[in-house]
């Protein structure tokens, strides 16, 4: 049996993953979770431990959420209004 | 203050008549509040321009939550710098919205503190809604709030914060305990109220019986209606008692039953049970004679929204009645697969019943489990130019 990802890993998996499209496509959290599955595989990481590892990231600070029209995760920004 | 400072012409029109005004309420704040003054100027503008001067979204929130807060900015913020953010907070309001009095001073001191001093309890939702405040002043709302047992609502894509009518703290015909389920709900989806998971607003609103107080039939997203499987328990002499004091029961009670499930022959009312639609009318009619059956529970219906991003819709029944208990684990099983199944494969902006329309009813109840019931037909086929092969088949 496939050995599961830690939380850990996935975070800084997702963490990469909202870096790199940060500023060129919004991702919501949802879209973070699903790529993330895909990249570990579905037995090495559940939806359980995508959710925990998107809290971890919103809880230190590293990732915030926002709304524009719907909800999404990013990098920490300065403030901006919607357009 | 606001009289003095700028004049509101347009504004003061909407002073008059004996009912209560909100420019009224909005000068009031405005004597005490920066924000609530140039609110004022905002609008009076708005009337003028004929359009809404206000945009929302945006980065702003408490942390670690990504609900609870709406951006709103002034696009006119160099005439208004008092309103250039003016955020609203929704706080999760208590089920069937019971306050202590001084739980709501308390709000309020914590509003004239920190923000506009402008509320208008409730929202669509049920939370409390606190109108007008500063970026720099989310955080220590936010803590202020949780000091004194506070928590904000749902915002965003997340299930927003369920609401409920009264229930059985003040209403004789609640079939089952909405404010235990609702505060049940309320706990159980915490991380969902706070932290956007799906690709719109998931709502949840129960009523303890059929008049649907809540309307959580149009307001929903999985509206939960009280109802009952057995027969109205009916107190003939009672009936009688109506009938005495004036009341026509025939035409007013049997004739209006949508089902026409009911006859009075003058001594008796008689009641068939297995057409009877629980739509209530009769009950509200003769409360003293009428109530509810003894087995009593609730009916599932999904799919309701007002009119947002299309057009409004009105729930439809997923399961024609279903006991409720705690811990509610029937209804948190569906209502899990429903959030599974819609946050994978819904869109975004998409509500459940969209999606449902969008995929159709029988690959969703597939989806999650459930077979299909009769119960769950809308209405009759009614296209006139759908033809059925055995239809043909009888007129040769």
């Amino acid at each position: 049996m496939a050995e599961p990802v830690s939380v850990d890993e996935v975070a800084e998996a997702m963490f990469r993953m909202i870096s790199d499209a940060q500023g060129v496509r919004k991702l919501k959290p949802n879209d973070v979770s699903k790529a993330t599955i895909e990249r570990f595989g579905p037995e090495r990481c559940g939806k359980g431990t995508c959710k925990e590892a998107i809290r971890q990231l919103v809880d230190s600070g590293r990732c915030i959420y926002t709304y524009f029209g719907g909800s999404y995760i990013e990098l920490p920004r300065p403030e901006q209004e919607p357009s | 203050m606001s009289d003095e400072r700028r004049p509101t012409p347009k504004l003061d029109d909407l002073e008059k008549g004996p009912w209560p005004s909100f420019v009224r309420e909005m000068k009031r704040a405005a004597e005490g509040s920066a924000m609530a003054d140039q609110l004022l100027g905002v609008l009076e503008l708005s009337y003028g321009d004929r359009v809404g001067h206000w945009k929302h979204g945006g980065v702003v929130g408490v942390r670690g939550y990504g609900a609870g807060v709406i951006g709103r900015y002034s696009d006119v913020p160099e005439q208004f710098p008092e309103v250039a953010q003016f955020h609203t907070m929704r706080v999760n309001h208590p089920a069937g919205w019971f306050y202590k009095t001084d739980a709501l001073r308390k709000v309020c001191d914590i509003w004239e503190k920190h923000g506009s001093g402008l509320t208008n309890l409730h929202g669509a939702t049920g939370d409390i809604i606190l109108l007008g405040m500063k970026t720099e002043s989310l955080e220590p709302v936010f803590a202020e709030l949780t000091e004194n047992g506070f928590d904000l609502g749902g915002s965003g894509s997340v299930v927003r914060t369920p609401s409920c009518c009264v229930g059985p703290a003040r209403c004789e015909w609640a079939c089952f305990d909405t404010l235990a389920l609702t505060y049940d709900l309320t706990q159980h989806y915490q991380d969902e109220i706070h932290r956007p998971s799906l690709p719109y607003k998931f709502k949840i609103k129960a009523s303890g019986c059929p008049n649907d107080c809540v309307a959580a039939i149009a307001r929903a997203d999985l509206s939960i209606i009280g109802t009952w499987r057995d027969a109205i328990d009916v107190d003939q002499e009672a009936v009688g008692t109506y009938a005495a004091d004036g009341l026509d029961v025939r035409a007013t009670v049997c004739d209006r039953c949508p089902s026409k499930c009911m006859a009075w022959d003058g001594t008796s009312l008689d009641i068939d049970n297995s057409a009877c639609v629980r739509c209530m009318h009769c009950i509200n009619v003769m409360p003293k004679a009428l109530r509810p059956g003894l087995e009593r529970g609730a009916c599932i219906l999904i799919g309701g929204k007002a009119p947002i991003v299309s057009g409004a819709m009105l729930s439809s029944v997923l399961v024609p009645f279903m006991k409720l208990e705690p811990p509610y684990t029937e209804l948190k099983e569906l209502i899990g697969k429903i959030l599974e199944l819609w946050g994978d494969e819904g869109k975004n902006r998409e509500r459940v019943g969209e999606f449902i329309q969008r995929v159709g009813l029988g690959s969703f109840l597939e989806a999650i489990g459930l077979e299909p019931m009769p119960e769950m037909v809308k209405h009759p086929r009614e296209n006139p130019y759908v033809f059925y092969e055995e239809y043909f088949e009888e007129e040769k």
